[in-house]
């Protein structure tokens, strides 16, 4: 049945303070879960300050700093620090962002960082992909056809090729699913709404010959109908895309086919 | 110790080749029941003061009598849908699931046969 309270184990704790404001200088306090597989011991939320006269503007631009010059086992993913790689995932001020896309100056007071939600926290702020990444392959995410391939390119008119926009922007950066009840209650069966936009991006794509049998494999009451529009996955994407449009478009064309 | 591969995970059991019976019926008698529970309203509030007698005689009318069976039909069907959803998404354990699946399922059938068999003897008694 539902748990309602959390176990033991995951209890956060408050922390370490690892730095004062010295002296002068616009100074913002971070506040940041850490979890170490190897201590035994609870999570916690640790304290840091960064002087924003000596730092880059975003929350990235912090975490970097705090590694860099106060706790090196400070334990984050990031790549391209620009919103493409959609490595530096996490929940900033109780919203699922790309810390390179977050502002300091957009949090008042303390900037709270925390790995995403309800996903298995590997260490600090890097979270489990495994089954996220599986469920992606598991939509087959590639052009699949019958036809011979042609001897240049497939061909694609301009108003189909329009039909990608708004899909093939995804950064497969879990923002959107890891702040989805559905996907929280059931990620072991929901493909959760990042992998659903994915999905209805190669079945909208007219060069893909496969519509049919994609749809097949979406058709089911876990995969694709734990969606209610909640819409928590709209208004989390940094991106600005709208899975809860593309679910319900495939929900439209499930109907579709039928009626 | 689970040895299996995420993508073995992922893909569990396959598809169940089906959902959209059961998203395509929560409209329908969703849209249905927005008509019919207008219809309610009205019947409800152009009955307001009546005694019995009045009640049944407006409930003999077939036109009446069988908007009430349908709204009853439509309501409880959409009750059972809507409920089987909720028991999906937070109900885990497989056999837990499968209870309170059929619970409700027996819950709506008894509400709908209950409703229908008072529309009835009101329609019909004498």
């Amino acid at each position: 049945m539902v748990q309602l309270t959390l176990p033991k184990n995951s209890k956060i704790s408050v922390g370490k303070t690892w730095n004062k404001p010295e002296g002068d200088g616009d100074w913002k306090e971070f506040k940041i879960y850490r979890w170490n597989p190897d201590d035994g011991l609870n999570p916690r939320l640790d304290t840091f300050y960064v002087d924003r006269s000596q730092c880059g503007p975003m929350v990235l631009d912090a975490l970097i700093k705090i590694k860099s010059e106060i706790d090196p086992t400070l334990t984050l993913r990031r790549s391209c620090r620009e919103g493409i790689c959609g490595s530096c995932a996490m929940n900033i001020d109780g919203t699922n962002t790309l810390a390179c896309l977050k502002g300091m100056d957009e949090v008042d007071g303390a900037v709270k960082v925390y790995p995403l939600p309800h996903m298995q926290v590997i260490k600090d702020l890097v979270p489990d992909m495994t089954n996220f990444y599986a469920q992606h392959r598991s939509i087959e995410p590639w052009l699949k056809t019958d036809t011979a391939t042609p001897p240049t390119e497939w061909k694609q008119s301009r108003g189909d090729r329009e039909k990608l926009d708004g899909l093939y922007e995804c950064i497969l950066c879990a923002c959107c699913s890891t702040s989805c009840p559905s996907y929280w209650w059931n990620s072991d069966r929901y493909l959760g709404p990042a992998i659903l936009l994915q999905a209805y991006r190669w079945v909208i794509d007219s060069r893909d010959e496969a519509t049919g049998e994609r749809l097949d494999n979406l058709e089911d009451p876990f995969r694709l109908y734990r969606c209610h529009t909640i819409m928590n996955c709209a208004k989390a994407c940094p991106k600005g895309l709208s899975p809860a449009k593309a679910i319900a478009e495939l929900k439209k064309l499930m109907v579709e086919r039928r009626v | 110790m689970n040895m299996r591969t995420p993508l073995k995970t992922a893909r569990n059991l396959g598809s169940a080749k089906e959902g959209a019976d059961h998203f395509w019926k929560q409209r329908v008698t969703g849209v249905a029941n927005v008509a019919l529970g207008l219809f309610l309203v009205w019947l409800i509030a152009s009955l307001v003061g009546a005694d019995y007698a009045t009640v049944k005689a407006k409930l003999a009318n077939p036109v009446i009598a069988l908007a009430l069976l349908a709204l009853v039909v439509s309501g409880t069907l959409h009750m059972r849908l809507g409920m089987q959803t909720i028991i999906e998404d937070y109900v885990h354990g497989e056999a837990a699931k499968i209870v309170c699946v059929m619970l409700n399922t027996f819950f709506a059938t008894a509400v709908a046969l209950a409703c229908t068999f008072a529309v009835l003897k009101i329609s019909f008694g004498a």
